[in-house]
């Protein structure tokens, strides 16, 4: 939001000037690190202070529409978030869970006790549609943060109400009519200001005592690691110290089953420390969010590295392909999920990249 | 192995004559000389194969002793071969670690502190726990801004030279993720201490308090109720504070454990909020609004609120609130043998300091207070020890904190009567270790 301090006459400036002086002379005499800093200018101001909040102080004055939100929404969002902001595949799913009778009511009533739906979706918990419109504004697209034009952010907003029936398909948000549609916002009531746990000097709303002998309690496991947890985080015994009182236990294997010094120690080996090297391809994926979409061995939003090295295999122009389809993108090759464009990647980064791919992606 | 011998100190036994089998031995001089390349530990030489009961001590005595080592008989390196000094090599296995299948993508992901082998309360900052919201930066110091704007008589600009010439002070401070433990809401999940409780850190920060910025800019003392802290990065993170709290403890921090933060949390000036959610801690800060109302941010609407049981969400729900964990003996360890055992763990409470700790080996059924090891300071990791005998039965290992306030950390179902099962955050419960007759530690839940 922007300062309230606004300067509109040239009189209002003078005795503005003449008040900052008088105080920044108070301030001197207090405090002698007073004048470190500067003023900020107004453009700088209007560069950084984006926020919008739920009272919509902040939003630019602007429109969008649905359909030209849904241009934008498969151009630059659905890679990762689906065609209809249902995917689940790179993050949680935008849209989804809400109902007519919710739009009605202000709460959702998928996220009450009972309810089946099996994901808290965006919209399901926003309350405030403001929150959606900052945030696509400051932090989407994913890899291009803050590149959408205001027209554009009001549009792909009006697509993502659209796809919940909060807007028809023929609607164009904008900041006449935002405050309309948030009294439209399926989960509006469904938030709760808890003071306790927002203080520090609140009180906590669970109570435990401070039991020391004989204290009540069930004498059965209510629940155990299961299994297949044993080792889904790798082998714990690479993960402790070699020396000490205790070691990591070897968990690519079943627990021992005699009593404690009744079988070996756990192998103690001492893992390298992961780290990155800028001139390797995979710190390149890395750094360019490559990894965002595409797995080593697996598909995520776009095909496995393995995959894509498979399918070129033999080529003569495997380089040259993979460059051109890094860089520009393409669609239809691995499913109708289109790769977008990579113009920031640098054409020695892009080069590296299809090197390693056409090499076998290893 | 017999009692008297389990007392032995250091657990170094005899030998029995012919302990190992021809192949046996054979292995074993395999893994020897391999010990460079593969960094094979090898303990007294047989360690790989031996026993916990039969940690091999020849007659003679050990070759440890008995031969002298290369570093006993050898030049050592010079000074300053690394400028930036690394932890030694046989410490690799303390890393921080991604949990996999937590996020499907690295750049809005999480590591873990591998809690379970530090000592003290302070985290070595390159062990300090990652959370990014949308990857990490490096960014030129020298381009950082800071700019306070909103209700305040003057609207300002800092550089970093401006910031690290204030009045600063240093204060050691825990971090935790709003949704450290989370996994456990329910049922167990997760394997070891690291992976439970490995979203928190503690260091000491240094910076210029927030109050000493907002006095310089001249809050609106009436109506600024709020200040929004916003970051420079990708995702320009942005979260409310309340004013009474921005003029209480919060640093605008450069400093971690006596250098600059970490790229990885934050470089050049983060947010410190002592006692809140990591995620107020906004990194890579480039800006403080004053404002009158709260401001609904993605990170305080959609995610970092606790889903209650009659479906409402409670919003602003910052406050880490008083919680313990034991580190060693912990999930995944294994004991080497009976007998003595120090039990050591962590405590700490985002409402003040923690007063006391208590440690219960029989599932909660009796407890005993442990002792806490000093500096015992607020908003702070507080690091307690007690004395164990471990009898070589099954047994139930918990920690239990008291914070300053009186408040008693809760046991899971304490905390799952009121807030249910299908919240994410601000899981302060008891946690269980069960020690199994095999000497294994594994993650339980009793109450």
């Amino acid at each position: 939001m922007k300062s309230p301090f606004k300067i509109s006459t040239p009189a209002a400036v003078a005795t503005l000037a003449l008040a900052l002086l008088g105080s920044s002379a108070a301030w001197a005499q207090t405090k002698p690190w007073h004048h470190i800093g500067r003023d900020a200018t107004p453009a700088e101001v209007k560069a950084w202070d984006i926020d919008v909040r739920p009272d919509f102080k902040g939003l630019p004055a602007g429109a969008g529409s649905v359909a030209k939100g849904e241009q934008v929404w498969e151009a630059q969002c659905a890679s990762c978030h689906g065609s209809f902001g249902e995917s689940n595949e790179v993050f949680t799913p935008i849209v989804g869970g809400t109902t007519k009778a919710d739009i009605e009511r202000g709460r959702v009533k998928n996220l009450e006790e009972g309810a089946s739906f099996p994901q808290k979706t965006t919209l399901m918990k926003v309350a405030t549609l403001s929150t959606v419109w900052d945030y696509i504004n400051r932090a989407m697209p994913w890899n291009a943060p803050k590149t959408l034009s205001t027209e554009d952010v009001y549009a792909v907003t009006a697509y993502i109400l659209s796809l919940a029936d909060i807007v028809p398909p023929d609607f164009t948000l904008s900041d006449k009519n935002i405050a309309e549609v948030q009294k439209r916002m399926p989960n509006r009531n469904g938030m709760v200001f808890y003071e306790p746990l927002w203080k520090v000097s609140g009180k906590g709303d669970v109570k435990n005592a401070a039991c020391m002998k004989d204290c009540p309690v069930e004498s059965t496991i209510r629940s155990s690691l299961p299994d297949f947890a044993r080792d889904a985080h790798g082998n714990i015994a690479e993960q402790n110290r070699i020396i000490g009182p205790v070691r990591g236990a070897d968990t690519t294997k079943p627990a021992p089953k005699g009593p404690v010094g009744s079988s070996a120690l756990p192998a103690t080996v001492v893992v390298a420390a992961a780290s990155a090297n800028v001139s390797d391809p995979k710190a390149l994926l890395n750094a360019n969010s490559c990894t965002a979409c595409h797995g080593m061995k697996n598909k995520v939003v776009g095909p496995g590295f393995n995959e894509i090295a498979a399918k070129t295999k033999g080529r003569t122009d495997a380089e040259a392909y993979l460059i051109d389809k890094i860089k520009n993108g393409g669609s239809g090759v691995y499913g109708a999920v289109p790769m977008p464009a990579q113009p920031q990647l640098k054409d020695a980064e892009a080069k590296a990249i299809a090197q390693w791919i056409a090499a076998g992606a290893k | 192995m017999s009692k008297d011998l389990s007392e032995v100190i250091g657990r170094v036994l005899p030998a029995p004559e012919n302990h190992l089998s021809a192949e046996k031995m054979e292995e074993a001089r395999k893994a020897r000389r391999s010990f460079m390349g593969k960094a094979l530990a090898m303990g007294a030489g047989v360690a790989t194969t031996a026993t916990a009961a039969t940690r091999a001590v020849a007659a003679e005595g050990e070759e440890a002793i008995l031969k002298l080592p290369a570093h006993s008989v050898g030049l050592g390196q010079p000074v300053a071969m690394e400028g930036y000094g690394k932890p030694s090599k046989w410490e690799g296995n303390l890393q921080r670690r991604e949990s996999p299948g937590l996020t499907r993508v690295s750049q809005a992901s999480v590591s873990f502190t591998p809690l379970q082998g530090l000592f003290g309360i302070i985290t070595p900052s390159a062990l300090h726990f990652e959370r990014h919201h949308q990857g990490w930066w490096d960014i030129d110091p020298s381009k950082h801004r800071l700019m306070i704007n909103g209700l305040v008589k003057r609207e300002r600009v800092f550089t970093m030279d401006d910031l690290m010439r204030l009045p600063s002070v240093s204060r050691i401070h825990f971090i935790e993720c709003g949704a450290n433990t989370a996994p456990e809401w329910g049922n167990v999940a997760l394997p070891s201490v690291q992976y439970t409780h490995g979203m928190v850190s503690c260091c000491e920060f240094t910076g210029v308090l927030l109050s000493t910025l907002l006095e310089m800019c001249g809050y609106d003392k009436k109506n600024g109720k709020y200040v929004l802290a916003e970051g420079a990065d990708g995702s320009s993170m942005t979260r409310t504070i309340a004013i009474d709290q921005a003029m209480d403890d919060c640093l605008v921090a450069w400093g971690m454990n006596g250098e600059m933060l970490r790229p990885e949390n934050g470089y050049p000036l983060r947010l410190v909020v002592p006692g809140v959610q990591g995620v107020s801690w906004v990194k890579y800060l480039r800006r403080i609004e004053v404002g009158d109302m709260k401001y609904a941010t993605k990170d305080e609407a959609i995610h970092y609120i606790d889903h209650m049981p009659d479906g409402t969400h409670r919003q602003y729900t910052g406050i880490q609130e008083c919680k313990s964990v034991i580190t060693t003996p912990s999930g995944s360890q294994t004991l080497l043998d009976k007998g003595f055992y120090n039990i050591t763990g962590l405590a700490w409470s985002g409402r003040g300091a923690i007063k006391r700790v208590d440690v219960s080996v029989d599932g909660g059924r009796n407890w005993r207070t442990a002792r806490m090891e000093g500096p015992v300071l607020t908003k702070a990791l507080t690091r307690f020890n007690i004395d164990w005998v471990w009898d070589g039965k099954p047994a139930i290992l918990q920690s239990r904190a008291i914070d300053s306030t009186g408040y008693v950390q809760p046991k899971i179902n304490q905390l799952r009567a009121v807030r249910g099962t299908r919240s994410v955050y601000h899981q302060n419960a008891i946690q269980s270790w069960k020690v199994s007759e095999n000497g294994e530690v594994s993650n339980v839940q009793v109450f």
